[in-house]
């Protein structure tokens, strides 16, 4: 059978901050949602269905949230669905939005992921649980800590790329109205001088704590093809691919895992790609520590292993790099963690629909958005483009 | 669209506690009897979906460690809903309809014995303005069965007969929780628990887990003798906040159910994921299911009533009795969200109708 094309016609995103707290939960969700009903040119009746995604429902203390929010998101007498695969859920709500799309059974989805963090203390939740299990760190960057020290020593990569990426992330970050942190001052120095907190990883090279949301409106072909006409350029759907591996397996290699390989060449086959250093035109990537980007350049297949972080270091990822990554400031800007993975999304569907602002690559056509989540095991991406598959 | 079919149901023996094992221990030997009885192991499935909610195991993120329980290696294609698993279903089956995999596993899971389950479901109230008052689900939903009653369509022994059909009919369901013997007229002795609710209005609290494998058109028919094929479901909502939505009808089961074409040919079994008595009485006129449909043949949710599981099983337990040939169209539905607020329905057919 034939799948379905699917558009991006409609993007929308909350101003993150550290607590916004001018919003409740639904003020949250409804700013981002009418922000891309606006950019599409509709209104909530002319959405079919709605698919919410956010991470673990202990953040705000609100247990399966979508049900209160099923009158803010206009979700009344419509099928309201709710996503939620970790870090990476922002991604794969957008997923099983395009596939109700693909699958034929909707022609206008409105998809809609957040995190509200202020209502809770994210770090603990990151935590392991105690008493289920000894408490070895405090916050996800414990976690990921010795992943990236394993990576530095396997890559010999010199101590300040990390500083390199934060630095980079930051200063894009403001070009972006909605990220979260606009820091001005920042410098290769204050962030090499800013406090360790899991060495390897400094303050300055860790993503903050926000409130915020994105959502985007997923049209059929037909719907696609009324928003070009229309002017409004639609990014379209070439590829889309999840993969998700243990927790506890001693065959995982949590610093180059199988599983994020394995959506990137399935997402790329999908989308025709075979050499995505040169095909792809710009790329976001979920990079809460600073030196995930050269691992994830690695795990992508933008750098051979032991080479991404050689890209950083030439200012390859850079703007005005050859393959720009995380022109919107990124996960280390802006991290409502429910929305990050979507946020990755939206931001290259915005850049090959020409719309990202301040922040456009000039002449993208094709981008990757790409999310992860759990311990380095859940994977979402796609592949967006201004042309029609 | 795709023909899908149920091709193998497997569940827990539902229970009010079990101490001696986590989600994990739990899951894994009922996703190994739903692959066997579909004649499949892990590396014949496309994609993996689970359903469960962090508010019932205590932590967040709790769906991560039970998916090892399913041996993801090498990566699989996988997702995951904070949702009862008949959405895991629905999900699997949008997955299977675009024609990449052939076979999907769905499983879902909870155990409630830890907490105080109708104080948990408080917390999935609106947090501004209801949450705040602590309403536990057993009065919320004595308030519906209040209303309905006020109707006047519908008694107190109306209630009973259904307590009373449901955990009688259990006594022949070996996974269920709660099973008795008596009849309906001695029921409204009984003291009221929440007015106009009495004990055996209500459901059980039950720890559970329920494991599906779903396959397309020819891998379905050659992994059962008689696949149950979903010809039709969807789900609908309603507002949350009980005071904008009428309780004595379910407006989106029947928005559901018209567009999953119930009402396309004989509905001769239902099961109803109705918690309480009244909501199985609501959800007849909204199915507009009349005395000759054999309704809850397992005992329901009022005999086991495992949370993000109970629906799932309402699929599964329709599926099992098409499987056997003792029916040749039934109707499957699920619910979500105080007072019924969220509906899903499901309807399955066999071969030779």
């Amino acid at each position: 059978m034939t799948k379905e094309r699917v558009a991006v016609v409609g993007v929308g995103q909350t101003h993150h901050q550290a607590t916004r707290g001018d919003v409740s939960m639904a003020g949250l969700v409804r700013e981002a949602a009418q922000r891309a009903l606006a950019d599409a040119a509709m209104t909530w009746s002319d959405i079919e269905a709605v698919v919410v995604g956010k991470a673990p429902d202990f953040f705000e203390g609100v247990m399966m949230p979508e049900l209160y929010l099923a009158d803010a998101l206009g979700a009344v007498g419509k099928p309201l669905f709710r996503v939620h695969t970790a870090g990476s859920v922002g991604g794969s709500t957008a997923l099983v939005a395009t596939q109700l799309v693909e699958a034929g059974i909707h022609e206008r989805v409105l998809t809609v992921a957040f995190e509200k963090q202020s209502e809770s203390e994210a770090m603990w939740a990151l935590s392991l649980p105690i008493p289920f299990q000894p408490p070895m760190h405090a916050g996800a960057g414990g976690y990921f800590a010795p992943h990236i020290r394993s990576y530095m020593r396997r890559a010999a990569a010199p101590d300040h790329i990390g500083i390199l990426v934060a630095l980079k992330d930051r200063g894009n970050a403001l070009a972006n109205p909605y990220a979260h942190l606009h820091d001005h001052e920042i410098t290769f120095d204050s962030i090499k001088e800013s406090l360790m907190l899991w060495d390897p990883i400094r303050y300055a090279e860790t993503c903050p704590s926000s409130d915020g949301a994105c959502a985007m409106v997923l049209g059929s072909e037909a719907v696609g093809d009324a928003a070009a006409a229309a002017g409004n350029a639609p990014a379209w759907v070439h590829g889309t691919a999840m993969r998700s591996e243990p927790t506890m397996s001693a065959d995982r290699d949590p610093v180059l895992p199988q599983g994020g390989r394995d959506c990137a060449l399935d997402v790329y086959r999908q989308a025709g790609i075979t050499d995505p250093r040169r095909q792809v035109d710009c790329v976001e990537m979920y990079v809460p520590f600073s030196w995930f980007e050269p691992m994830w350049l690695e795990n992508l297949g933008f750098a051979a292993p032991g080479d991404g972080w050689r890209m950083v270091e030439d200012g390859v990822t850079a703007m005005d790099g050859d393959l720009p990554v995380n022109m919107s400031g990124g996960v280390l800007c802006s991290n409502p963690i429910g929305a990050s993975g979507m946020l990755r999304f939206a931001e290259v569907a915005l850049q090959v629909r020409g719309k990202a602002g301040e922040h456009q690559v000039d002449g993208a056509r094709i981008g990757v958005g790409h999310a992860y989540g759990g311990g380095s095991q859940f994977f979402a991406m796609w592949v967006v483009g201004a042309a029609k598959p | 669209m795709r023909d899908i079919a149920v091709v193998s149901f497997a569940q827990s023996d539902h229970v009010r506690r079990v101490d001696d094992r986590n989600e994990v221990e739990m899951i894994m030997p009922v996703v190994a009897e739903a692959l066997s009885g579909a004649g499949m192991t892990m590396d014949d499935i496309g994609f993996t979906c689970s359903g469960s909610t962090d508010y019932l195991a205590g932590q967040a993120f709790s769906f991560v460690m039970t998916l090892d329980g399913v041996g993801p290696w090498p990566p699989i294609q996988e997702s995951h809903v904070e949702m009862d698993g008949a959405w895991a279903l629905y999900e699997a089956w949008v997955k299977l309809q675009l024609g990449e995999i052939d076979a999907a596993l769905v499983y879902c899971y909870a155990k409630s014995s830890p907490g105080d389950l109708p104080m948990v479901l408080t917390r999935q109230l609106d947090p501004y303005v209801v949450g705040p008052l602590w309403p536990d689900a057993v009065s919320l939903a004595a308030l519906q069965a209040r209303a309905l009653l006020d109707g006047g369509s519908v008694t107190e022994a109306d209630m009973a007969e259904v307590a009373a059909r449901s955990r009688s009919a259990a006594l022949d369901n070996p996974h269920a929780h709660l099973r008795w013997d008596r009849p309906a007229a001695l029921l409204l002795d009984e003291p009221y628990l929440v007015a106009p609710l009495r004990r055996h209005d209500c459901p059980p609290i039950s720890d559970g887990v329920a494991a599906m494998v779903l396959a397309g058109d020819d891998v379905a028919r050659a992994h059962a003798e008689r696949p149950a094929w979903i010809r039709g479901i969807d789900h609908r909502i309603e507002p949350m906040a009980l005071g904008v939505r009428d309780l004595t009808t379910s407006a989106s089961t029947r928005r559901a159910a018209d567009h999953a074409g119930a009402h396309d040919g004989t509905i001769e079994v239902a099961e109803l994921h109705a918690p309480f008595t009244h909501q199985e009485l609501i959800l007849r006129e909204a199915l507009d299911l009349d005395d000759s449909v054999v309704v809850n043949p397992s005992g329901g949710p009022l005999a086991a009533n495992p949370m993000m599981t109970a629906g799932l099983i309402r699929i599964g337990e329709v599926a099992t009795r098409i499987h056997g040939g003792q029916h040749a169209r039934g109707l499957a539905h699920a619910t979500s969200g105080p007072c019924l607020q969220q509906n899903l329905v499901c309807v399955l057919e066999g071969d030779d109708r």
